[in-house]
């Protein structure tokens, strides 16, 4: 059977835009990685609705979404299912779930995948220990664990500020912050403008900023250069701030510099992507709708470019709306009648984004560690190996791995990959675009062999060599 | 530069052996490479050193070439990741058994001892992974593996230290003889000409070799390839089965690769391949049929690399034979990479017009456009890819 619309991911853009589609007379098939709805940001919503730590707009924005998701009729929602492989031309997705793998054959493909944590390349990130601010996050929401002992987060951006908040909330009475941002950046970003379009976000990080003051945040700004050292495990963690070196006592390193776009599917699917300058990343190009450069595949949500939940949420309506368009469900004029008040709302949920791009721009290191940082962690490749062969001739991130199989191992570059292409740049005095992104092959995600052999049997082959 | 004496098109390890073995004899070589260097079936390959099962018409030339790759830092100066590990090829059934048996009587009888009959004990001796019901094998010690990027790469570069001019991005668009010179021109524009031309355009051959005039029957296939994640020793010589394609390895480093020639789909044009899922899934139970430990094991990539395919399996070697100063060397259906560094050498000395060698017979360009009957078009034993 052929499903209308194939969505991949069911956060916030994922789960909108089945609500419109379902809404909009498509049938409806929503893959999702996860055990139950809500993406990274509302990840475990429904699990969560009494824990105290978390309340706020997590539970009710996220499970008002959920709730509206489970309640919606004519969509088949397949939990704990993993898209490997996809033919965009022939609209057949490859997954795996409870074993097997299987073919979902679809009309239209929406991509909202979201957002991945920017991967923070530091010497000593690969201790046990270190984990990233995302990760921390995920163990509070699911497992409600909770780091014990000294705990320092490292970074920049939003979450960081959040994810204090939680901690500080759940129990964690040493915290420190390390802020990596420059001064620069706040005048910068204050000409970005749209604060006062978007003063309702700014509110809230505001007061989260407050809130994390009152519990007795340790803030320390202007860091660089971080370090993490130990022996089997982190123990100090380092930084030079000015002129001067600093180091302090940790047992648990969370790094974080913001997220960025999952671009892993629209880089494999050899879809048109541009370098963001700004937030050092590349971004699938979408049109308004989010449909990329494939005639059957649109991307919605953080996938495209980092917007937040509310964006994320109106831009799945918008490609629902497109898709119904094109399956030949709405014509024109009716879809841009229903489309005008989605893109009202995700004007404005944008409105903070300049403001933010600037204030927490990603420091020009990022791309280029020192050459004893561990770049590659799944083959265990030195920013100093990459930039060795980038001298030798590679000049592109599909060649690096071919020379040191760096974006060979379980993670597929999803770590290493763009961090392989700045080094390169910076290495042969190219710019981004002229040394390319990653080109990732299926499976997206590892799949075991015994996996990938539980074929369904309708889809066996004839023996034939 | 001044003008070529021969043009090469083909930027892959055939082409750049010829081109090796043309500049050291003192020859002007100029390679046209559409992409890059080992774009398509030499860098993709699985990378299989094999005298093991080989078509009796490839045998002479699969022994030839294993002494060359066991001293194959002399010819090119890098050891292009050769390991002489061995090749086994398994039997699953009695009849396989026996077929094999049979084989190796027949090659011993044309003075052939490189294979050998192994029992189900020396079959587990060698793999000690492999599934109970395995009943025996024929193994050839001198086999191996090697890394197909790194030696296609090794070529090129020994190639261009004799001499030889690589320019990659020249995808050839036209080709005319006139005047007694060969006149390529490429996609950008350029025009090309040399008295000499050599078609080593391995899934674009046939193409190649209509525009000088002449109709080869070259398919081409996209054959698929599996890899692993690092994972502990499980086998060290390359394993293929009587009964079904499967070539299948584990490197140094730990990553098994699952090849044999399950095939995706391929677009000559763009030059792109899709995967054929259903058929990966066959190669992966195949796979688990034998090795019953990888069922938890992780891949991490999956892929397929364009390659020529003759209707019988062997490839095209030899001079035209409507052209003047044309040499083709390609379409080797999935199993050229071992015999490159002989096939280099002798397609040379057709260039540099040395005698026909009798060996190169069975791979005549003109073989399935004469008025006798058709060439065989089933190996004696199933060829795995790579």
């Amino acid at each position: 059977m052929i499903t209308d619309l194939a969505i991949v991911g069911a956060g916030p853009a994922g789960m909108a835009a089945a609500i419109e589609a379902a809404a909009l007379g498509l049938s409806v098939t929503v893959l999702d990685e996860q055990p139950a709805p809500g993406g990274q940001v509302f990840r475990a919503v429904e699990a969560a609705a009494s824990d105290p730590a978390l309340a706020g707009e997590f539970l009710d924005a996220g499970g008002a979404l959920a709730k509206a998701f489970r309640a919606a009729k004519g969509i088949a929602y397949r939990p704990r299912t993993t898209l490997w492989h996809l033919d965009p031309d022939a609209g057949l997705l490859s997954v795996t779930s409870s074993g097997a793998t299987a073919e979902i054959e679809a009309r239209r493909v929406v991509l909202a995948t979201g957002a991945q944590e920017r991967p923070v390349p530091i010497p000593g990130w690969t201790l046990p220990g270190v984990m990233s601010a995302g990760a921390a996050q995920i163990l509070l929401k699911t497992a409600g664990a909770v780091p014990e002992g000294a705990v320092v987060i490292a970074g920049q951006g939003p979450l960081c500020w959040l994810l204090a908040v939680q901690l500080l909330r759940a129990g964690v009475e040493r915290l420190t912050l390390l802020e990596t941002g420059s001064g620069g950046a706040l005048r910068d970003a204050l000409r970005a403008g749209g604060l006062w379009t978007g003063r309702k976000l700014l509110a809230k990080g505001v007061a989260l900023m407050r809130e994390t003051r009152a519990r007795g945040l340790k803030v320390v700004r202007n860091v660089r250069d971080l370090r993490a050292e130990g022996d089997g495990r982190v123990s100090t963690v380092r930084w030079r701030q000015g002129t001067r070196d600093h180091a302090l006592a940790c047992d648990t390193l969370l790094l974080h510099e913001g997220v960025i776009p999952s671009t892993h599917i629209t880089r494999a699917l050899g879809l048109d992507h541009d370098w963001d300058e700004r937030q050092l990343c590349w971004r699938p190009r979408l049109d308004e709708w989010g449909a990329t450069s494939h005639p059957n595949v649109a991307v919605a949500g953080d996938g495209g470019g980092i917007g937040g939940w509310e964006a994320a949420a109106a831009g799945g309506r918008l490609a629902a709306i497109d898709a119904a368009h094109r399956l030949g469900r709405l014509d024109a004029a009716a879809r841009d009648g229903r489309a005008a008040g989605v893109r009202k709302a995700q004007r404005a949920a944008l409105a903070l984004r300049p403001f933010l791009d600037r204030l927490y721009r990603p420091g020009p290191g990022i791309l280029t560690p020192a050459d004893d940082t561990i770049v590659c962690r799944c083959e265990e490749i030195t920013a100093g190996q990459i930039r060795g062969a980038a001298r030798r001739g590679a000049a592109g991130p599909n060649q690096v791995k071919a020379f040191l199989r760096a974006g060979m191992g379980p993670c597929q570059g999803r770590m290493c990959g763009t961090v392989v292409a700045g080094l390169i740049a910076e290495t042969r005095g190219a710019t981004m675009e002229q040394v390319g992104a990653l080109r990732p092959r299926a499976p997206f995600k590892p799949m075991t062999v015994g996996e990938l052999a539980n074929a369904r049997p309708e889809a066996m082959p004839e023996l034939t060599a | 530069m001044t003008d070529p004496d021969i043009l090469i098109v083909g930027g892959g390890l055939h082409g750049l052996c010829a081109a090796l073995h043309l500049a050291r004899a003192g020859r002007r070589v100029r390679v046209l490479e559409a992409r890059q260097v080992g774009a398509q079936a030499s860098g993709y390959s699985a990378g299989g050193v094999r005298t093991l099962g080989r078509h009796p018409a490839e045998v002479p030339l699969a022994l030839e070439a294993i002494e060359r790759w066991h001293g194959i830092a002399d010819l090119v100066g890098d050891e292009c990741g050769f390991r002489a590990v061995g090749q086994v090829r398994v039997a699953e059934t009695e009849a396989e058994l026996a077929s094999l048996a049979a084989r190796v009587e027949r090659l011993r009888a044309a003075g052939w001892t490189h294979e050998e009959l192994v029992d189900a004990e020396m079959v587990r001796r060698l793999l000690p992974a492999v599934a109970p019901h395995v009943l025996g094998g024929i193994v050839a010690r001198r086999d191996g593996f090697a890394s197909p990027l790194r030696t296609t790469r090794a070529f090129g570069r020994a190639a261009e230290a004799a001499g030889a001019e690589i320019i990659e991005g020249a995808r050839v668009a036209a080709v005319e003889r006139r005047a007694g010179l060969w006149r390529l021109r490429t996609q950008g524009g350029e025009t090309h000409a040399a008295p000499l031309l050599l078609n080593a355009a391995g899934a674009w051959g046939g193409r190649i070799a209509r525009a000088a005039g002449e109709t080869i029957p070259l398919g081409f296939n996209a054959f698929q390839m599996l890899l692993t994640e690092a994972l502990p020793p499980l086998l060290t010589p390359v394993v293929g089965a009587a009964g079904r394609p499967l070539s299948f390895k584990q490197s140094e480093g730990g990553h098994v690769m699952i090849g044999g020639g399950h095939k995706g789909q391929a677009d000559l044009d763009t030059g792109t391949v899709r995967l054929d899922v259903p058929r990966l899934a066959y190669s992966a139970r195949t796979a688990l049929d034998l090795f019953p430990a990888l069922r938890g094991a992780r891949i991490v990539h999956a892929w397929a690399g364009i390659e020529g395919v003759m209707p019988d399996a062997l490839p095209v070697i030899g001079r035209s034979a409507v052209a003047d100063g044309l040499v083709h060397a390609f379409g080797f259906s999935g199993h050229g990479f071992a015999l490159a560094p002989v096939i280099g050498a002798r397609v040379a000395g057709l260039l540099l017009d040395g005698p026909e060698a009798p060996a190169l017979a069975a791979f005549a360009p003109d073989r399935f456009t004469l008025g006798g009957p058709a060439p065989e078009t089933h190996p004696a034993l199933l060829q795995p890819a790579g």
